[in-house]
C-alpha cells in the first residue's frame, strides 16, 4: 500500500493549454507550482471562487502521471453541473484556479510494477486510466496493458488519435451504440471483450451501472475479487 | 494570492439549506467503494465485537432482528462532497449491542466483508450516535449501500460507515482503517471539515 501522499495546502494552478477531447470534454493542462507529484490513478481538488467570493469544489481524476509542476486534467461537461460548465466552456490559457492535492492512493498504478494490468473504462472514467497508460510509456514500462474503452461511439473517444498510437497497448474499442472501425458490432461490453490471463490487476473506472456490470463479468471469468480495484461515479436508488 | 474566477458564477442553493462546509446537495444516492461487491449469505452472516482482553460477543441475522429496532431519520455527509438530507434508515442502536459488552477500550476498529476497515472512538458509536442498519427508504438495504447490514454513523463523513460490517475490535490505541491509511482524516468531523490525514 502507498504512503499517504495527501497535501492539505491549495496551491495556485495557471491555466498553460487547452484542448478538446469530443464536444463536450475538455483537458486542461496546468502549471502548479510547489506540485508534490503524484501516482497514475490519483486526483486533485479544484476549487473556482467568484468575484463575489464564493467557492465551490470538485475533485478531478489526474489524466497524466507526474510532470514536474505540469499537472493534466481532463474535464466531461455536466449538463446542470455547478463547476464543470467553467472548466470545459470558460476557463482560457493564463488564468487561475486553486488545487490541492493528490488525493486517493488505493485507485493507483506505480511504474515499478511490472505484472499484467487490466483497464476497463466507461466513458469518462477513461481519465485516470490514461494516466496510467501515459505513466506506463513515461516510465518505459513493459508491464503487458490491456485497454478496455467503452464509449457509445467514436465521436465520444477520449484521446483518439494518441491511444491509437501507444506502443504495446492491447485497445479494444466497445462502441455500445454506433460501430467504430474495428468491426466489432455495437453492443454493451461482454464477456469477449474482458478476456485476459488471469491474475491481472484489474482498474475499473466509470459509471455505477458500468462498473458494477464489468465487475460480474470479470468475477464470473474467474478473477480474483482483490485483484479488481474500482472507481464509479453517479447514484443508484 | 487571491484567486477569482471571473465568468464562474456558482449555483447557490436556491433552499439555503445549511450543510458542513465545502459539501453540496444531491438527491442521489452516489455508490463508493474501492472494490467488488461482497455477496454476503444470510444463513453465515455474523456481527462480532471483540473486546481488547479478547473476549468476543457475537450476533447472528436472527439475533439482530430480534433486537428492538429504531428508525433514524439522519442527514449523510460523504467526503468526495455530496450531503444527502433526511435519509431514513432502520436498525439496532449499538447502544443496544453494546449493553452486553464489557469494555474500557477507547478506540474501535470497524470491520467489513472484502477487508475494508476504519477506525473511531468508541465513544462515537454509544449514545445513540450509531446503528447498525439493515433498511433504508422503507426497503432492505441494497448490497451496493451496503447490505445486508451497514454501520450507519452520520455524523462523521460517511466512509466511517463502512458497508457490509461484520464486526468491531475494540483497542486501547487508535489504529488507523482502510482510508485513515490512505491519507483520509482520523476522525472526519465534516462540520470541521476534516477531510486529509492534516485537515
Amino acid at each position: 500500500m502507498t504512503e499517504p501522499a495527501v497535501r492539505v495546502r491549495w496551491l495556485v494552478g495557471t491555466v498553460h493549454s487547452v484542448r478538446s477531447e469530443t464536444a463536450t470534454a475538455r483537458s486542461i493542462v496546468l502549471d502548479v507550482p510547489g506540485w508534490p507529484g503524484h501516482l497514475a490513478g490519483q486526483h486533485v481538488d479544484l476549487r473556482l471562487t467568484a468575484p463575489d467570493g464564493y467557492q465551490a469544489v470538485r475533485s478531478y481524476s489526474l489524466a497524466a502521471p507526474a510532470d514536474g509542476q505540469r499537472v493534466e486534467l481532463t474535464v466531461q461537461l455536466i449538463e446542470d453541473g455547478e463547476v464543470s460548465p467553467y472548466l470545459v466552456d470558460v476557463v482560457l490559457p493564463t488564468e487561475q484556479v486553486e488545487l490541492r492535492g493528490p488525493v486517493g492512493g488505493w485507485f493507483s498504478w506505480d511504474p515499478d510494477r511490472p505484472g499484467p494490468v487490466l483497464l476497463v473504462a466507461g466513458g469518462s472514467g477513461i481519465v485516470p486510466l490514461m494516466a496510467m497508460v501515459r505513466a506506463r510509456a513515461a516510465a518505459a514500462s513493459t508491464a503487458p496493458f490491456t485497454l478496455v474503452y467503452s464509449v457509445r461511439g467514436p465521436a465520444q473517444r477520449y484521446y483518439a488519435e494518441e491511444l491509437d498510437r501507444v506502443d504495446g497497448l492491447d485497445l479494444r474499442m466497445v462502441h455500445t451504440r454506433e460501430a467504430g472501425p474495428n468491426g466489432r458490432p455495437p453492443g454493451r461490453i461482454g464477456p469477449a471483450d474482458l478476456d485476459v490471463a488471469l491474475g491481472a490487476r484489474v482498474y475499473v473506472c466509470g459509471p455505477t451501472g458500468f462498473v458494477d456490470a464489468a465487475i460480474a463479468l470479470l468475477l464470473a471469468a474467474g478473477h480474483d475479487a482483490a485483484d479488481i480495484r474500482s472507481e464509479r461515479f453517479g447514484g443508484q436508488p | 494570492m487571491n484567486v477569482v474566477n471571473r465568468g464562474f458564477l456558482g449555483r447557490r442553493d436556491p433552499e439555503r439549506v445549511e450543510l458542513p462546509p465545502g459539501q453540496y446537495l444531491t438527491r442521489d444516492f452516489p455508490v463508493l467503494q474501492a472494490g467488488p461487491t461482497p455477496s454476503v449469505p444470510l444463513d453465515q452472516w455474523r456481527f462480532t465485537v471483540r473486546a481488547e482482553t479478547g473476549a468476543e460477543w457475537a450476533w447472528t441475522w436472527p439475533q439482530l432482528l430480534a433486537l428492538p429496532r429504531e428508525r433514524p431519520t439522519v442527514d449523510i455527509h460523504c467526503v468526495t462532497r455530496w450531503s444527502k438530507l433526511a435519509t431514513t434508515w432502520e436498525g439496532v442502536s449499538l447502544d443496544t449491542l453494546f449493553a452486553e459488552v464489557e469494555t474500557v477500550a477507547d478506540y474501535a476498529l470497524v470491520r467489513s466483508h472484502g477487508g475494508y476497515t476504519t477506525n473511531l472512538p468508541l465513544a462515537d458509536l454509544l449514545d445513540g450516535q450509531a446503528w447498525i442498519a439493515f433498511g433504508y427508504d422503507g426497503e432492505e438495504l441494497a448490497p451496493a449501500h451496503g447490505g445486508p447490514a451497514r454501520l450507519l454513523v452520520p455524523h462523521l463523513y460517511f466512509w466511517k460507515s463502512a458497508k457490509w460490517v461484520s464486526g468491531i475490535d475494540l483497542h486501547h490505541d487508535d489504529e488507523p482503517g482502510f482510508w485513515e491509511s490512505l491519507g483520509y482524516h482520523e476522525y472526519g468531523d465534516p462540520w470541521r471539515e476534516q477531510r486529509y490525514t492534516d485537515d
